[in-house]
């Protein structure tokens, strides 16, 4: 699918694209039925609703880190930011399901686009550093706001309110919620795709490329990596308004930078130069964590081991590891 | 009014000088090795533990030199082993690496001393005040502070006059070249990399002395210890000591005051130095001041 | 995914009797099950990792003891108990989506679990939804069982409004009337505190200052040295696991201790057991406690337990556990039934038997809020205090004479139609 982005002969290109139709054909009719065949085999709704948003969370990730190279180590803040938004909206101004994901999306959008520039003053490794620390600050905000937020304790008293179409209410279960996650996950899958097909999205991997070219060629790098950075919050932040609407309130540790490495390592995991990569390794990486923390205490252990294997031994991710096998 | 600055301040000063400790050996690592060491969190708690468990055989004088140093051997195995591979390749994979290190080095930590914390106890004479009015000098916390200037200032000795802290200040400054002239850069890194470590043992048994031990101790230092990197500015030793004392005194006089902004002043005190001074307080006199 | 799966359906069949993998003691066989009964299942959401894990831990030793003592006398309803443990980090993010795996996949019949105050409201609130039985074994926070309570959830562990009032009267006596407080900063510490006030503003005391301290502070000079500045009679001190370890043991560093009565509301032998002996001191509340002489079953349940468990005696979490275990398998047996108003119907009442009350007096879950009345153990620590002898029990309160009645809690139980 990100045969734009890389550099190949024409023919095996035109090859490569009626595969990947198939293939990306053949994941939405899975994802389309997974209440059906999920419990079948041993797993769950909600499993899987978790797995979608952690998707949209990595894949709006993947845009700087993917695609424009920006080693973002602070994403959670945007998604707890998204989920406290919509707590908040839910208790504070209306009942509604929308306007609390809008909500959500809109303030860690906006964080975002005020981090940017600040985070954006260093590069490479140092810019890592700065975005966990503006990842940290957030944190701190939302634990230290007791009265706004609920403090350590999280912020609770909202539930999954109803979906309101036209005199239409339609409650919303742990199947129907899927549903609706799916569908914003296929509104983020068609607009990243967009993104990375215009003129902006090339300009995103050629800021990766060749930072330095770009500049003598006059092109506003900094802008490019904001705007990138900025678009990626938005998208990360909606998973997170997404996720209290599953859990039914927003906590803490949805900011911490415990998960900013999960979002990294999911990108990694499935493949950072794939498109659907930090899909597949949001599969990977929420079954694996359901499945070990069940089964073992010390499963941080394990989540620890697929972190350090995945870097000594997939750096491609498992997209990029497939490519590989398959162009050799 | 005063007295309470001046307390506050100094308690800021105690929890800067972990955050310094803590800065300088990342800082090193950042350098020479070119590593965003996320383990260095559990390395500290780990020197802690190591101590607590040696302590009734070495003695607390004992375990403060024993422990960093198996901390150290630690270090370089997994130096070795782990993030030699890495060298030269994109600063992710390290971060991630040692990101992952981090989890299991906490899980084992927890699995082998239990979750709950470990009472460290200190020698009783330096558990109590020095004098009544001045009861928050304790004994304890002047030893602190005399540790962490002598181990700050032989390590900067070293940097400046033994061959190998030379070679580690070449090194930083242009790598390519001192590899060229026949410097083993490979011996050179691992030693880099057990000297931050050395450093984060030390920090962790002072810590454990003073804040306790559990299994995240780590974890809630090393965050801000980034920040007295970015604040004391990127690339300076020295910066990043003062760095971490800074914002250590800011966040306790923050603390005495407006306890609600404790933790969040270190960040807002790091968004100003990002926007008035990119490259930190001390991030433009060279690399070793 | 599917191979995923497949080993976890493995791991169904060996665990057949219960105790999530990890647990050293599995006991397998005493009473052979049909393969075809179908188990009951009891999903226990606990910390083993974070802050509380130790704490946890001691719950789920507890419920595991008890669901195998059931295995052995016949299981619930003529079926084997099942006992699935999932670790909820303390957190309650990571606990609701460990009891919606609970319900969706394991289709557990009852949920129970919970140290910290905010994993027991959010469990609370998550159980209700489904109109699953949640037992909270250890969460104190007031509102569980006072204005937010559910008709579905019961609680265990004793409330924050009887903790503290079980060692008002003593400290206040014994002491003087100058309190200052040093308070964790979230849900618990928040009632905790509220609670002591109260109490204090109504025996005519005086509270000259409270410093709220955030969940997981390490150094807490800063506190102290306002706790100082102000110079009580009594220092109370509500944090609880290592944050209550790092606040004592400051606290002794910085001389406090020979100014003033240090004091709190809950305290664990967990935490006394992590402290430095020099640390250990002070006024406190216990919820259970392993050494009361001449109550009878005592002696027996906690050999039992300390062959099982590392010669490790029993603490308040471990009773809890087992309590809370043996109490729904009571109530189901008596409602003939695992369906919840039922169950619940049941467990409205119910007075446990001796050999799991393990405490003198009636012990039983109140029909008006659900809140389990025992009694309270308030008491010191001894000077030079060895494990597992770190407490002394100056006095056993019922329960029921410092509880607020349900009313004035704000209980109002509404249930389903």
């Amino acid at each position: 699918m990100s045969s734009s982005i890389e550099t190949k002969p024409q023919a095996a290109r035109h090859v490569n694209t009626n595969g990947r139709v198939a293939a990306s054909a053949i994941i939405w009719v899975v994802l389309l039925f997974v209440p059906l065949w999920l419990p079948m085999v041993g797993g769950y709704t909600d499993l899987a609703t978790r797995a979608l948003i952690y998707a949209i969370a990595a894949s709006g990730l993947n845009l700087v880190l993917g695609y424009t190279g920006g080693l973002s180590f602070g994403h959670a803040a945007y998604f707890g930011l998204g989920a406290y938004g919509a707590g908040l909206c839910l208790i504070y101004i209306a009942p509604s399901l929308p306007l609390a994901i809008l909500a959500g999306t809109v303030l860690g959008g906006i964080a975002g686009i005020l981090v940017g520039p600040m985070a954006m003053k260093r590069k490479g490794i140092y810019f890592a550093m700065i975005t966990i620390a503006f990842g940290q600050m957030f944190y701190f905000i939302a634990v230290r706001w007791n009265g706004l937020t609920g403090g350590e304790d999280g912020l609770t008293g909202f539930s999954r309110v109803p979906l309101h179409i036209g005199a239409e209410t339609i409650p919303l279960g742990a199947d129907r919620f899927y549903y609706v996650v799916l569908a914003l996950f296929a509104v983020v899958m068609a607009v990243i795709w967009q993104i990375l097909r215009s003129p902006l999205g090339h300009s995103f991997v050629a800021v990766r490329e060749n930072t330095t070219r770009l500049r003598f060629l006059g092109v506003a790098v900094d802008k490019q990596i904001w705007v990138a950075f900025a678009i990626s919050t938005f998208i990360t932040a909606l998973a997170g308004a997404l996720n209290a609407m599953l859990t039914g309130f927003a906590s803490p540790d949805n900011l911490g930078w415990q998960l900013s490495g999960s979002f990294v390592v999911i990108c990694v995991l499935g493949g950072m130069r794939s498109f659907w990569g930090p899909f597949l390794g949001a599969i990977i990486y929420i079954v694996a964590q359901d499945y070990l923390s069940s089964i073992t205490q010390n499963w941080m252990s394990f989540i620890g081991l697929i972190f350090v294997l995945a870097v000594l031994f997939f750096p491609q991710g498992l997209l990029g590891f497939i490519k590989g096998r398959a162009r050799s | 009014m005063e007295a309470l600055l001046l307390y506050s301040a100094f308690n800021g000063l105690i929890v800067g000088i972990f955050y310094a400790l803590m800065a300088l050996g990342l800082s090193l690592i950042l350098g020479l090795n070119g590593v965003i060491n996320f383990a260095h969190g559990t390395f500290m708690a780990l020197g802690g533990y190591v101590a607590f468990t040696i302590e009734p055989y070495v003695g607390f004088w004992g375990s403060l030199v024993v422990a960093p140093l198996l901390c150290v051997v630690l270090g370089v195995v997994v130096e070795r082993i782990l993030i030699r591979p890495l060298y030269g390749r994109d600063p992710l994979f390290s971060l991630l690496l040692t990101f992952g290190l981090a989890m299991i080095m906490e899980d084992l930590i927890r699995t082998i001393w239990g979750s709950i914390g470990q009472p460290f106890a200190l020698p009783n004479y330096l558990n109590s005040p020095l004098s009544n009015s001045l009861f928050f000098l304790t004994g304890y916390r002047v030893v602190l502070i005399l540790i962490t200037a002598l181990v700050t200032g032989a390590l900067f000795a070293v940097l400046r006059y033994s061959r190998i802290g030379i070679r580690i200040r070449a090194g930083n400054a242009d790598l390519e070249t001192i590899s060229a002239m026949g410097v083993n850069i490979f011996f050179l890194r691992a030693a880099n990399f057990g000297i931050g470590i050395f450093l984060a043992g030390v920090a962790g048994i002072l810590a454990a002395g003073q804040l306790g031990l559990s299994p995240s101790i780590g974890s809630q230092l090393i965050m801000p210890s980034f920040v007295a990197i970015i604040v004391g500015g990127v690339g300076s030793l020295l910066g990043s000591v003062l760095g971490g004392l800074i914002i250590g005194i800011a966040s306790g006089i923050t603390a005495a005051f407006f306890p609600v902004a404790q933790e969040v002043v270190i960040y807002v005190i790091m968004a100003v130095v990002l926007v008035a001074r990119p490259r930190g307080l001390f991030g433009q006199e060279g690399l070793f001041e | 995914m599917s191979l995923t799966n497949l080993v976890s359906l493995n791991r169904r069949g060996l665990l057949k009797t219960g105790a999530a993998a990890g647990m050293a003691s599995m006991v397998t066989s005493q009473v052979t099950w049909a393969q075809s009964e179908t188990p009951v299942k009891i999903g226990q959401v606990d910390p083993r990792t974070g802050t509380y894990a130790g704490l946890g831990e001691n719950q789920i030793r507890g419920a595991t003891m008890a669901v195998d003592e059931l295995n052995k006398k016949g299981g619930i309803l003529g079926r084997p108990v099942q006992l699935i443990v999932e670790d909820s980090q303390g957190l309650p993010g990571p606990a609701v989506s460990k009891a919606q795996k609970l319900v969706s996949q394991e289709n557990v019949d009852f949920l129970i679990g919970a140290v910290s105050s905010a994993v027991s409201v959010s469990l609370s609130q998550f159980a209700n939804q489904h109109n699953l039985v949640y037992v909270d074994i250890g969460g104190h926070v007031d509102s569980v069982t006072g204005k937010d309570c559910k008709w579905n959830t019961f609680r265990t562990c004793s409330t924050t409004w009887m903790e503290t009032d079980a060692d008002f009267k003593i400290l206040f006596d014994k002491f003087g009337k100058k309190w200052f407080f040093i308070t964790p900063d979230y849900a618990f510490g928040h009632a905790l505190h509220a609670d002591y006030v109260a109490q204090l503003t109504k025996a005519g005391g005086q509270a000259l200052g409270n410093a709220l301290a955030p969940l997981g502070t390490t150094d807490f000079s800063s506190y102290l040295i306002q706790a100082r500045a102000a110079q009580p009679d009594v220092l109370i001190c509500l944090q609880a696991g290592d944050d209550l370890v790092n606040v004592l043991k400051q606290a002794v560093q910085f001389g406090l201790n020979s100014q003033m009565a240090i004091a709190g509301a809950q305290q664990e032998l967990e935490v006394l057991e992590a402290l430095p002996p020099a640390a250990r001191l002070g006024w406190w509340t216990f919820e259970w406690y392993w050494n009361q002489p001449g109550v009878p079953h005592l002696e027996d349940f906690v050999a039992a337990y300390k062959a099982r468990y590392d010669n490790k005696v029993p603490t308040a979490r471990s009773w809890f556990g087992y309590a809370t275990t043996h109490a729904l398998a009571l109530a189901a047996s008596q409602a003939k039934s695992l369906d919840s108003i039922k169950v619940v119907r049941a467990m409205e009442g119910l007075v446990l038997p001796p050999e799991i009350a393990l405490q003198p007096g009636k012990c039983y879950y109140r029909a008006g809020d659900h809140q389990m009345i025992a009694n309270m153990f308030p008491g010191h620590v001894p000077a030079n205090a060895t494990y597992p002898n770190l407490f002394e029990v100056a006095q056993t309160v019922p329960s029921g004479t410092v509880a607020k009645s349900p009313e004035e809690a704000g209980c109002k139980l509404v249930y389903p139609s």
